[in-house]
């Protein structure tokens, strides 16, 4: 079983008329996600390679009976587009864009909490998610990913994403679904939010969660996983040697005031029983004696 | 909000006619992007105009954690009575704003946090709802500053969390806050990170940025949008994806090298991009090796080796370049490029022998 997503869920891209959004959206449904419509207020009744544009999320949903949405537009409009989403009777949205400003994701973070309980939003600035065989939603790309299981993967970066994916399928390791959760600082699903569903989900039987510096996500996902995960885990965590006060790129990823740092992750998962590699192969390694075992 | 009368000045002329207009006694405050500025000498109390002159000259071109003063502010000076803190920051673990307020003003919150983490009051405000003047009066109560500054440090508090929000700060802090002994509350010194996400809706931050020290590398690499920040070593670093150009950083120290940089070069790896980062690894004197770390997500194998390729032919690279290709048609990308591999141009299979065989090189 896959978390978030299967193969029955149909999916609208917010932005499948732009450059980006066609073209991920043409590679998701050549793999084999159902990618139902696309939105965009003034080009309602055109459609892009076949599938049919609305003039919003909720004229979508309706016409399609659609339950996810992604979002490909720029990072000004995001607010509007999640919320949009949300109204529109979507119940789990996959924010792709990047630079979307932080006052923003902590707004609609909150309004979604309050408003819309059952709204699962993934990201902003995150790569997506993808249940190799059934789902790909974002720029994942789905052929280095093995389907079946045992594995479930979360993580903060797009790249070691792909990393982890790739080092699993070249030791013939399956992988259930594979969550990127993005880099920004105030992403919509966290790392406890995908460890508690892959805990849930019976065909995960290992959970692999790859982070990096800043903030504190790592270590309450460290507190999590020592009173409510019983599978295994392993880990990475990118940004050892990182200056401190500068962004590494994510704008999430800075160590302030000697908090964030990967030490300190590393240190608060090893306690919590997670076995944590020094690089993304070493991590995968591990994964790999994981699943010798199970 | 309240603040002392003042004005900038360049060089050390220039803050003597800014103190002789303001009258004596100033401060004379460095101006640069970093905290710690009045234990670094920064910042001096000048009582007569020949003090003005002497710590001016001290000031202007003191460096400052790597940043050189290039300007002061000449500021009237105050009876401080008392000295307090306040801030807005986000919390990332609440996914709220945090407003701390604290009456031990006048040093680093941090070491009041770690001494004496009861001397902070902390709000936490719901970005929807905003701060309201009730919870903010509370909040004031709860940090116990006395009754003569209670409405001023509210009037300031609401005004403070305005500027965060409708400027996108991710922190504005004011520290300190000050009591004057006729009972006023004054702003004397302030702090604001601003977000840089935010730019398509604040068009004027573009003249800060300008202002940010950089060196000369950082402003070459940000000319060509390039993710990039410099470090001490010798082993350039060029990989697709912050968190790929974290973990090569990582794995180079990890054995036994040192990195020049991060640098991230997105997902894509086409010819204009590598070559845009080739030249500002190659600008680096400190470098003496070269380390391409790319993994093929969407982008292929082979678009990546010609990528590198092309790029070569470009610029001249100085260094000896160690590649790893792995990801999507990576065997292919691989056949590209081993006819032209040389003592300049090495390919390892992994990430941890490519680190390796960079540092040696680098040795």
């Amino acid at each position: 079983m896959s978390i978030f997503v299967d193969e029955t869920t149909k999916v609208i891209y917010q932005g499948l008329t732009g450059s980006q959004g066609s073209y991920y959206g043409r590679l998701n449904r050549e793999y084999g996600t159902k990618v139902v419509a696309g939105t965009h207020p003034k080009k309602a009744g055109t459609d892009v390679d076949g599938v049919p544009i609305y003039a919003n999320v909720a004229e979508a949903v309706q016409a399609t009976g659609a339950t996810a949405s992604c979002i490909f537009i720029p990072a000004a409009g995001v607010r509007g587009a999640v919320m949009e989403a949300a109204e529109g009777g979507v119940t789990f949205i996959v924010a792709v864009t990047e630079g979307v400003p932080a006052h923003d994701e902590a707004h609609f973070y909150n309004q979604l909490k309050r408003d819309f309980p059952d709204v699962q939003l993934l990201g902003p600035n995150c790569p997506g998610i993808i249940s190799p065989g059934k789902c790909n939603i974002g720029i994942t790309a789905g052929h280095i990913a093995k389907a079946g299981g045992p594995v479930g993967i979360v993580s903060r970066s797009g790249t070691l994403t792909y990393q982890a994916l790739y080092e699993l399928k070249q030791k013939d390791i399956g992988v259930t679904t594979c969550v990127g959760i993005g880099g920004d600082p105030v992403p919509g699903t966290s790392f406890i939010d995908c460890l508690e569903a892959f805990e849930a989900d019976p065909e995960t039987k290992a959970i692999m969660m790859i982070g990096e510096i800043g903030g504190s996500a790592e270590e309450e996902a460290a507190e999590y996983i020592k009173d409510h995960v019983t599978k295994p885990v392993s880990s990475y965590i990118a940004g050892v040697t990182a200056p401190p006060g500068k962004k590494m790129g994510h704008a999430g990823a800075i160590v302030s005031g000697g908090k964030g740092t990967a030490q300190a992750k590393m240190e608060a998962l090893e306690a919590a029983g997670v076995r944590v590699g020094n690089n993304p192969t070493e991590a995968g390694e591990l994964m790999a004696e994981i699943v010798a075992t199970l | 909000m309240p603040t002392s009368p003042g004005q900038i000045a360049f060089t050390v002329e220039e803050a003597v006619r800014a103190a002789e207009e303001l009258g004596t006694p100033v401060m004379v405050k460095a101006q640069v992007h970093t905290g710690g500025r009045g234990k670094a000498g920064g910042v001096k109390f000048a009582a007569t105009i020949e003090d003005v002159r002497e710590h001016a000259t001290n000031i202007l071109g003191l460096d400052i954690k790597g940043h050189v003063v290039g300007r002061v502010w000449i500021e009237k000076a105050s009876d401080i009575a008392e000295e307090y803190y306040a801030s807005f920051t986000l919390d990332r673990s609440a996914k709220k704003h945090l407003g701390m307020l604290s009456k031990e003003g006048g040093v680093e919150i941090e070491t009041v946090a770690e001494e004496n983490p009861d001397a902070i009051a902390k709000i936490w405000v719901d970005p929807v709802d905003g701060l309201t003047e009730n919870e903010c009066k509370e909040w004031v109560t709860a940090a116990a500053l006395p009754d003569q500054a209670f409405d001023g440090a509210v009037a300031i508090l609401m005004k403070l969390y305005e500027a965060y929000t409708t400027g996108d700060a991710d922190l504005v802090e004011i520290n300190p806050l000050i009591l004057t002994p006729e009972g006023k509350v004054h702003v004397l010194d302030a702090k604001v990170t601003l977000d840089g996400n935010s730019v398509f809706r604040h068009e004027d931050y573009a003249k800060y940025d300008e202002t940010q020290t950089r060196d000369e590398r950082e402003t070459a690499a940000h000319a060509k949008g390039l993710q990039y920040v410099g470090l001490d070593g010798s082993v350039g670093v060029i990989a697709n994806g912050a968190g790929l150009a974290m973990s090569t950083v990582d794995v180079i120290n990890q054995v036994g090298g040192s990195p020049a940089n991060f640098l991230d070069i997105g997902g894509g790896a086409n010819a204009d991009v590598m070559a845009g980062a080739l030249e500002v690894i190659n600008n680096d004197p400190n470098v003496k090796a070269i380390f391409i770390n790319i993994f093929g997500g969407i982008t292929r194998g082979e678009e990546v080796a010609n990528g590198i390729l092309e790029a070569m032919q470009r610029v001249e690279i100085e260094s000896p370049i160690v590649i790893r290709l792995d990801g999507t048609n990576a065997d292919e990308g691989r056949a590209i490029l081993e006819p032209n591999l040389s003592d300049a141009l090495l390919m390892e299979a992994t990430m941890l022998d490519a680190a390796k065989t960079a540092v040696e090189l680098a040795q």
